[in-house]
């Protein structure tokens, strides 16, 4: 993958682009079996099928034309709201607000990858970095741009110090760092769950599981206005992303984490320091799945409840995947699973399909990008790209 | 533990023509390398902290009332012990103990044992402050231990799940998503065919399909089989989420009202032994299967036949092919063996304990086993052990939930418990451990 002559190198990407193509047309394929599965008049239909065989097909392509026109609708574009510019634009907005956090989560998972460690944990990082964030938001009172600087900065520590421990568990004493960030998640998940009932972390009247409100001076701006959501966020995304590409491409510590992602024997017999390179990963890591978790709670919520993090740190893995681990590949990753996550909402309301479903397509389309040789069985296509399967941790761990 | 072979014949090489003198033989004797001093200190720190907190916390923190009652069984073998007398006197001894261990360090070998005094001392001060708040019907030990078998029930089965694929070279990150769709297939099976046994094959059979999608992906496409757990985790989540919306919650008449749960079975006689009776006699059929299915998998692992062959695909698949192991063959059958099993605790979720399905239900219990198989060292009696603490620690959960304690604990903190339970095993008691050697290779090899 690294000395690859220039004209294999390009066949290999145009053929890991129409993997890539396929592989959500797949899934989009597989998505509306489900669709029609799903729908009452299918159904029903389908209870008459040997009478009216044509009937199950006709109800069946309606239900799915029906849902994915409004996840369209919903992610890029709806026709019928051209009433201003800002209502032509809402769906976009909602997409990029929905790909902020999958990006710099998508990053986080993404450079663990690359040092040869998988981190499952964003899902608790982003709490606790949500949880330091909106603290600092609500508890301190400072001038402002100091107080939204400090607030992210704390988020981003937040979130470090909850991927740093993993770090520093498996670079001390070994243990795995799929267990411990798995178990970490729960912990953290509950650690919200225990503020969320403290009164100084509680909102007042201490009725629901929420926190107080971040104060106006800690919020990131809005960058449109007319009620879009789009906030300063997604440049800090956009930074995050060109960051960690300058990071591990151009600098040393980036060096020493895809070496030791490649070979942890050979780093260390070349000097490098893996269970320190390890620990820096992590915390790298935990610290961009904590920005990820302020994001969401200076730019989108301003509060903090029990669903922060949504799915967002397991949607980041699938990001990362599909993204092939590459801070470019993670950006589109996340782009398109944003806006699938951003049309869900106009499909469920719409043609009341299941949210849900989307997590069904990611899936699908990281099984099949997975799987290159089966995408070309299926889709009878020849690439130039290599034999095996593209997404592999880097080297033993 | 020690791969040292302790009297390995070391014939001495004497002079050719001289007789070998018989003092001269040297004798071998095993000999434990004292712990280093770094290793020693931390453990004599964590044994500390464990007797402090029973002497400041659970003993002068406790209530007014002055003792704590325990019962072995209903009302049988009630007895009390003096609070705070109990925790200080118990953590006392683990103070002794981290003393010894501070200046002269336990051998390697005693570790367990000195790990499970002090945990023992640890839940039993803990259990007497816990009480001291107000009275109470006392903590019944038995309840509390089948409370354990039962909530380790799944484990153990997902556990099994991971050794069977592990040990035969495939990384089973899945058995959490084998498990949902288990318990999915097992209530949505049991309320079609209105059977709960319907519902019992019906979970085992989506367990094995997906086993069936792990194999696929894993052996004939090769993908990382970790980054394949985690997708397939995704898949079924998603799949079973999806279901759960827009069939489930439309018409639970239909899909999701199973007729009841299954019922705990009292073997005649057998379940009137007192303590082990209730324990492992009057479970429910997947208990009983659980019980068959350790046996049955640590015999076919290490007695037979299959077993070495499995554990041959698992450490050297070339060398295995060599003598004529179909290697792939050997695996793929595993891996769906294994996702049957996880299918099975699935069942156990769903019509096992509350009859019906609900989103997300496998709540992360895939993992736990996953990390009960790395601790278990995988091996299934280690596994089973390994998920009885974590059963044991989620049944210690549920019950201080309903004891008034001094002071009110948390349910969100209690609720962390078996995970931090989990942190602490893999990260301070296993360490580094070495998983089956071909696990997560590709074969044949690229």
């Amino acid at each position: 993958m690294t000395t690859e002559r220039a004209t294999t190198a390009r066949r290999g990407r145009t053929g890991e682009w129409l993997v890539t193509l396929l592989a959500v047309v797949g899934a989009l394929l597989v998505g509306a079996v489900l669709i029609a599965i799903g729908d009452e008049r299918t159904r029903t239909a389908a209870g008459y099928f040997f009478s009216y065989p044509l009937d199950t097909f006709t109800e069946a392509g309606w239900a799915v034309v029906e849902a994915y026109t409004a996840l369209f609708h919903g992610a890029v574009f709806n026709p019928a709201q051209t009433g201003s510019v800002w209502a032509a634009l809402r769906p976009l907005s909602e997409t990029l607000v929905n790909a902020t956090p999958l990006v710099l989560a998508g990053l986080s998972v993404a450079l663990a990858f690359r040092t040869g460690l998988f981190n499952i944990g964003a899902q608790g990082q982003i709490i606790l970095g949500a949880i330091c964030a909106a603290w600092i938001g609500f508890a301190l009172d400072l001038p402002v741009g100091l107080h939204l600087l400090l607030a992210l900065v704390g988020g981003i520590l937040g979130g470090a110090l909850w991927g740093g421990l993993v770090g520093w568990l498996k670079a001390r004493t070994g243990a795995h760092e799929v267990i411990t960030t798995i178990m970490l998640n729960y912990i953290a998940l509950n650690l919200l769950g225990f503020l969320l009932g403290v009164p100084g972390f509680q909102r007042p009247p201490y009725g629901q599981a929420i926190s107080e409100t971040v104060d106006p001076t800690a919020r990131l701006p809005l960058l449109l206005g007319g009620g879009l959501r789009l906030h300063l966020g997604l440049l800090l995304a956009a930074l995050a992303a060109a960051g960690a590409w300058w990071l591990l491409t151009r600098s040393t510590p980036g060096f020493r984490l895809r070496a030791v992602g490649a070979n942890p024997d050979a780093a260390r017999t070349a000097g490098i320091n893996v269970g320190r390179t390890q620990v820096l990963a992590m915390a790298l890591a935990g610290g961009l799945a904590g920005l990820a978790g302020s994001t969401q709670v200076l730019g989108v919520t301003g509060s903090v409840t029990g669903s922060v993090a949504g799915t967002i740190g397991f949607d980041a893995i699938t990001v990362a995947l599909l993204g092939r681990n590459s801070p470019a590949g993670v950006v589109g990753a996340a782009l398109l699973f944003g806006g699938l996550r951003a049309g869900a909402v106009q499909m469920q309301s719409v043609s009341g399909v299941p949210v849900d479903l989307v997590g069904v397509l990611q899936a699908l389309i990281v099984l099949f990008i997975a799987a290159p040789a089966l995408v070309r069985t299926v889709f009878r296509v020849r690439t130039g790209a290599g034999a095996g399967s593209q997404l592999a941790l880097g080297g033993a761990r | 533990m020690s791969a040292r072979p302790a009297g390995a014949a070391t014939e001495p090489v004497g002079p050719a023509d001289g007789p070998v003198v018989p003092e001269m033989v040297p004798s071998h004797q095993h000999v434990d390398a004292p712990p280093p001093p770094g290793r020693r200190l931390a453990g004599a720190g964590v044994l500390a902290v464990a007797g402090l907190a029973c002497i400041l916390g659970w003993g002068l923190g406790a209530g007014e009332r002055a003792e704590a009652g325990f019962r072995v069984a209903g009302d049988t073998g009630a007895f009390t012990l003096p609070v705070p007398g109990t925790p200080i006197a118990l953590g006392v001894a683990v103070l002794l103990v981290a003393a010894w261990q501070a200046v002269r360090g336990f051998p390697r070998r005693w570790a367990p044992f000195v790990v499970a005094f002090a945990a023992v001392c640890f839940v039993v001060s803990f259990l007497c402050w816990a009480q001291s708040g107000a009275a109470g019907a006392g903590v019944d030990i038995t309840r509390i231990l089948r409370a354990s078998v039962f909530l380790a029930t799944p484990l153990i089965l997902g556990a099994l799940a991971g050794v069977l694929c592990e040990r035969s070279g495939v990384v089973n990150v899945a058995i959490e998503g084998q498990m949902l769709l288990g318990a999915f297939a097992g209530a949505v099976g049991a309320s079609l065919a209105a059977s709960l046994g319907v519902g019992v094959v019906a979970a085992v059979v989506a367990g094995a399909l997906m086993g069936v999608l792990l194999a696929l992906f894993a052996l004939k496409y090769r993908v990382d089989q970790v980054i394949l757990g985690v997708v397939l985790n995704a898949l079924a989540l998603g799949l079973t989420g999806w279901a759960y919306e827009a069939l489930l919650q439309r018409d639970p008449q239909r899909y999701n009202s199973p007729n009841g749960f299954l019922q705990p079975i009292a073997i005649p006689l057998l379940s009137d032994i007192p303590v082990l009776g209730p324990l492992l006699f009057n479970q429910n059929i997947i208990v009983y299967l659980m019980f068959a299915l350790i046996v049955v998998v640590d015999v076919v692992l290490f007695r037979t036949r299959w077993g070495l062959r499995t554990r041959a695909v698992g450490e050297h698949p070339k060398a295995a092919a060599t003598v004529g192991i179909r290697v792939l063959r050997v695996r793929w059958v595993n891996v769906i063996a294994g996702g049957a099993l996880a299918g099975l605790a699935g069942a156990f979720l769903s019509i096992g304990t509350i009859g019906t399905f609900t989103d997300n239900m496998s709540a992360g219990k895939g993992f736990i086993a996953l990390a009960a198989v790395i601790f278990g060292r995988w091996s299934p009696r280690g596994a089973t052990a390994a998920a009885l603490l974590f059963g044991f620690a989620t049944a210690l959960q549920q019950l201080v939930g309903t004891l008034q304690t001094p002071v009110p604990v948390p349910s969100s903190l209690l609720a962390m418990l078996p995970y931090l339970v989990t942190v602490f095993a893999v990260a301070g008691l296993v360490g580094r451990v070495r998983p089956p050697a071909a696990s997560n290779q590709p074969y044949p090899a690229r």
